[in-house]
This record gives structure tokens, C-alpha cells and sequence, in this order.
């Protein structure tokens, strides 16, 4: 917390970020500064990882076939950047520059392993879903990639935001991908929730139609690529009507 | 000005892809003849539904509808995605093939000319795996059909289900299906083939239709719109891998008669895998192009989960074109046979 910027942002979680408004009269523009606000929106939409950057596309790809799987391994992966992220920020000034790259992977894999074990205790079933794609974390290129473009260079608490913002918007693809798959190839949303929380949400799977037959290519791998393909033609269709017309 | 002679502009892209269209038509009517009319029901679903998803997209895209609409390579595709599933399929199936040859397989790359894959195939391969019991349902020959379909009834099943009868009544399993799994249960050769299905090469009926797509495809050589290549290294690529494995164990492959007269490899040797846009077109390049493809289809038929290969052997050779294309160039007539241009084409 040794940078001059960081004056303005400590009290801010990121969590909360957008919304936490102690006086709701402050103009916005006052609340965040626009260093904060560019975080955000870079995390989230300009830079994406999921349709922009088009990094951390393996776990992406493979477990988003349907919302709670996408959902549960975008939140875990959002944990570990947050986590990631602080912690080199955190020791940056101590890392040597040569052997950073190291460091980082051994700082993210022992965090990896700790939500792992976390997840393994308190939603096993869901740990045994997600299956090896909980420890790859680690080696997923996004993790790395915000700490060393961003993390080793800016204050700890920027960097805690733009990982977490950056996660929140891997997990939104993650999410959109994993509900397209999911009602096209099972005709349900949600599917497999108890698992996530427990018998109680065993009645929480909605489904879209009935006696659906199921479209299989849509859950199989080709569905993956072909619906992410098909949202990052929409993003740059959204992104290219603004100016233009 | 330029002087005579002139030649005449006959063949623009339309009245060639109504050329191969008519091509085919031999093998509809065979289809028609021993099958019964559900053919035409699918060909006219697919045709609508291939129109309309192409003018879809080009008003999407905002190209002119008019000359793209009328260059009938989107009907030719719907004829052959059309010719390469059941019949009395209900009709979303269609519907979905369609969607996945002129939207995803043409469209997203650019429209006619510039797709990867063979338009038709995508849609098929698409449809095999997600519906594979609807793609395992063919029409039986009508002979030997419990129930015979008008065309009335034939048009209830496509757009209304089954109905009151039960579609084992006028579907069967193909002969590839049916070799494939008698042959693993070690049932005897000679009991396969006394099944009725089996007729004096391939599948009864199907071999007939199989011999009108020949028929069908030797008018397009004679009438030059396709070279020997491509269908010739096709059919010995099929033939020879078939009959090495049927010598390497009689018991469980079929002989290559069988092969070129069942499933999809007539039409795919003269009508798919000579689509232009997706084939390779150099000539040393459409021997390697189509060899290989009769070859993976045998493999595919003998070892793979499905029951037909052609659409997979067809699309994993698109994948390969471009390479073969570029080390395969003639050389240039005149220039020696000095140090290869290879990357220049």
C-alpha cells in the first residue's frame, strides 16, 4: 500500500465496488477515480479476458457445458487471481526480476491448492465435477497474466481489483457460454446445483421444455468453440455498431 | 476489341450447379422408385430451409440477395445434405442440418468460395453427432416395409411424428449398421448376407441408387465439369483399404463391392468430395486430396463409432488442402524443373 494512488482506494472493496456508495449524493466520478473506473471496465468488458484477450480458454472451453460447472470454476478462478494478485503485489518489491516468473507460478499454486482443499472439505461434489480443471488454475494463462502485467507493477490494492474484475468478467462469459450450451444441448438451466449447495437446491433446476430430446453437439466439445466463437462475433458487432451509426 | 473466335460463356455458376443438380437426379428418381416419396418431402424441406437461412445471412450481412440467391449453390447443398440423410426424419432435423451447412459452414466464412468445409458434410457431421438414433432411422425399401407411405403419410411423419404407426414399420437399419454389429457378434458371413436387405452389391435399392449417382457422375466428367481425379482415387482409395482389411479378416469386414455401393460413397466421390471451393485443385494434388479420403473412410466405416465415414473422411481432407495445395503446383511450362517455389502459389 506504498503507492500515492492507493490514498484513494483502500476502503473500497472490490466486491462491492460499483455500488458502495456510503453517501448516495456523491457524484460517481468522485467515489471512483477514473484510474479505478478504467479497471473496472477494462476487467469486465474492454479487455476480457474470455472474448477480447481470448486467454484462459482450456478450463473455459471444457467445463462450460453447463451453468453451475462455469459458474463454480469461474468463481474459483476469480478467487485465486484475487488472491494472486494481491500477494505479488503484496511482495513485488521483493521478487528479483529474472526469476520472477517462478515466484509467481509457486505463489498461484499454493493458493490453487489451498482453494482446492477448500472446495475438496466443503463441496466435494462439486470438487469431484470439476475434477482436474480445479488445480490447472494454476497453469491458467489469465492467472499469470494479470499478475505479470499488472500485479508486479501497480499497488496492492489496484491490483486485487483489476484481478477480481478481470475474473468477474471470465466468469460472465463463462456463465453465458455455459447457459447457451446447457439450454440448447439439455433444454435445462442449472442443472446439478445441489451439488454447489447442497440437497436443499435439489428442485432449483429449471427446465425449458419438456420432453426435450437434447441437442448433443452443443455440450460435446465443437458446441464450446462454436458458442464462443458466436459471443465474441457479438461483442465486436456491439463494440463496431456504436461509432459508426 | 478482341477478335474472334470467342468462346460462349455457358457455364457460370448457376447453370453449373443446375448441371450437377440434374446429375443427380437419376439417383432421386431410383431413390423415389425403391424407397418410396419421402424423398421429395426431404429434398423440398431442405431446399426451403436452405433458401431461407441463405437470405437470412446475406441480409445480415448486407450483400445483395438477388445474385447470390439465384447462383443455386444453396440448393445444390440442400440436395446433397438432402441425399446424405433419412428420409422421414421429422423435419427440425433438416432444419438443423441446414442450419449448420449455409449458416455455419458457408456464411460465417465469407459466403460460396470461401468455405473451408464442405457445406453439406458440416451439416451432416453436425447431425450425426447430436441426433445419432434419428440418423440411424432409413427408410426401409419399399418391398420389404411392413407399411408402404403414401406421400400423405410420408408428410405426417415429417411434420407431425409418428403418428399411429410405429416408425419400425417403415425404417430399417443400413446394411453398413447391420454389418458392423452382426460381424462383432461373430454371426456368420453368408447369414449376414442372406438378410433381405442385402441385394446383389450393397444395400437393396440403395445399390441401385448408388449406380444412378455413378451414372449421374459420369455425365459431369463427360460434360467436364469434374476431372478423374478426384472420384477415381476416391473409389480405389475406398476399394483398396476395404478389400486389404476384408483379405486381412473376411469374418468382420465386408468386401469393397460392398463398400462402394453402400452408404455415402457413390455420392460422395462424384458430388462431394469434387465440390471446388473445399477440394484440392491441382491435379497430382486431387489424387493425394481424394486417395486419402476413400482410404480414412474405409478406416472410419471399419474401426469408428459411426456408421458411415464419407462426411468425416471428406471434412478431415478440407483440413488438408491448403498444404497439399501448395506442394503439389505444376510446374510451369516452359520453366525448368530447377529449385522448388513451393510457398509461392
Amino acid at each position: 500500500m506504498s503507492s500515492p494512488e492507493a490514498a484513494l482506494t483502500p476502503e473500497i472493496s472490490p466486491e462491492s465496488a460499483p455500488g458502495a456508495a456510503p453517501e448516495p449524493a456523491a457524484p460517481r466520478a468522485r467515489l471512483l477515480s477514473q484510474e479505478t473506473r478504467d479497471i473496472i471496465l477494462n476487467g469486465l468488458w474492454k479487455q476480457n479476458p474470455g472474448v477480447v484477450q481470448i486467454l484462459g480458454l482450456c478450463p473455459l472451453l471444457a467445463i462450460s457445458n453447463n451453468v453451475v460447472n462455469a459458474l463454480s470454476l469461474g468463481l474459483a478462478t476469480t478467487l485465486v487471481m484475487a488472491l494472486s494478485s494481491g500477494s505479488v503485489a503484496l511482495v513485488r518489491n521483493f521478487i528479483p526480476h529474472a526469476i520472477r516468473i517462478p515466484a509467481f507460478v509457486l505463489i498461484i499454486a499454493v493458493l490453487v491448492t489451498m482453494v482446492e482443499l477448500a472446495m475438496h472439505a466443503w463441496v466435494p461434489a462439486l470438487y469431484i465435477v470439476l475434477g482436474v480443471f480445479l488445480p490447472l488454475i494454476t497453469t491458467n494463462c489469465i492467472v499469470l497474466a494479470r499478475v505479470e502485467a499488472f500485479a508486479s507493477k501497480r499497488s496492492t490494492s489496484h491490483s486485487v481489483l483489476d484481478a477480481t474484475m478481470m475474473g468477474l468478467g471470465l466468469t460472465a462469459v463463462l456463465v453465458v457460454l455455459g447457459s447457451v450450451r446447457e439450454a440448447i444441448g439439455k433444454g435445462t438451466l442449472f442443472s446439478g446445483i445441489d451439488m454447489a449447495l447442497g440437497p436443499v437446491a435439489k428442485d432449483w433446476v429449471i427446465p425449458l421444455a419438456h420432453d426435450y430430446s437434447g441437442f448433443l453437439l452443443a455440450v460435446l466439445p465443437p458446441g464450446a468453440f462454436i458458442g464462443l466463437g458466436l459471443l465474441i462475433a457479438t461483442r465486436n458487432w456491439l463494440q463496431e455498431e456504436r461509432p459508426g451509426h | 476489341m478482341i477478335g474472334s473466335p470467342y468462346t460462349l460463356g455457358g457455364n457460370s455458376t448457376s447453370t453449373i450447379m443446375l448441371k450437377v443438380m440434374l446429375a443427380l437426379v437419376p439417383g432421386i428418381l431410383a431413390h423415389a422408385w425403391y424407397f418410396g416419396p419421402g424423398i421429395w418431402i426431404s429434398l423440398l424441406v431442405c431446399s426451403v430451409f436452405a433458401l431461407g437461412f441463405e437470405a437470412f445471412m446475406l441480409l445480415m450481412r448486407g450483400r445483395p440477395l438477388k445474385h447470390a440467391l439465384s447462383d443455386n449453390s444453396a440448393l445444390l447443398t440442400a440436395w446433397l445434405l438432402a441425399l446424405s440423410l433419412p428420409t422421414l426424419a421429422p423435419w427440425w432435423l433438416y432444419a438443423i442440418g441446414m442450419l449448420f451447412a449455409i449458416v455455419v459452414a458457408k456464411q460465417f466464412y465469407g459466403g460460396l468460395g470461401q468455405n473451408l468445409f464442405n457445406p453439406a458434410m458440416i451439416g451432416y457431421a453436425a447431425l450425426i453427432v447430436s441426433f445419432p438414433v434419428n440418423m440411424t432411422q432409413w427408410a426401409a425399401p419399399v418391398d420389404l416395409a411392413d407399411h408402404a407411405l403414401t406421400l400423405l403419410d410420408a408428410f405426417d411423419v415429417v411434420f407431425a411424428g409418428q403418428g399411429s404407426i410405429s416408425p419400425d414399420a417403415y425404417t430399417s437399419a443400413t446394411v453398413l449398421d447391420t454389418w458392423k454389429t452382426q460381424a462383432r457378434l461373430n454371426t456368420p458371413v453368408a447369414s449376414i448376407l442372406s438378410q433381405p436387405m442385402f441385394g446383389w452389391a450393397g444395400g437393396r435399392g440403395m445399390e441401385t441408387v448408388a449406380a444412378m449417382y455413378l451414372l449421374g457422375g459420369l455425365y459431369l466428367f463427360w460434360s467436364r465439369l469434374i476431372t478423374w481425379h478426384i472420384p477415381l482415387a476416391f473409389l480405389v482409395g475406398v476399394a483398396a483399404s476395404a478389400g486389404l482389411l476384408h483379405l486381412i479378416d473376411p469374418t468382420q469386414h465386408a468386401g469393397p463391392l460392398l463398400h462402394l455401393f453402400s452408404g455415402g460413397v457413390m455420392l460422395g466421390a462424384f458430388f462431394i468430395a469434387t465440390d471446388p471451393v473445399t477440394a484440392a485443385s491441382t491435379p497430382r494434388g486431387k489424387l493425394i486430396y481424394a486417395g486419402l479420403a476413400g482410404i480414412l473412410t474405409a478406416i472410419i466405416r471399419a474401426f469408428g463409432g459411426y456408421p458411415d465415414g464419407v462426411a468425416f473422411a471428406v471434412l478431415l481432407m478440407n483440413i488438408c488442402v491448403p498444404f497439399i495445395d501448395t506442394y503439389t503446383q505444376p510446374r510451369v511450362f516452359g520453366h525448368g524443373a530447377g529449385p522448388k517455389k513451393a510457398g509461392k502459389a
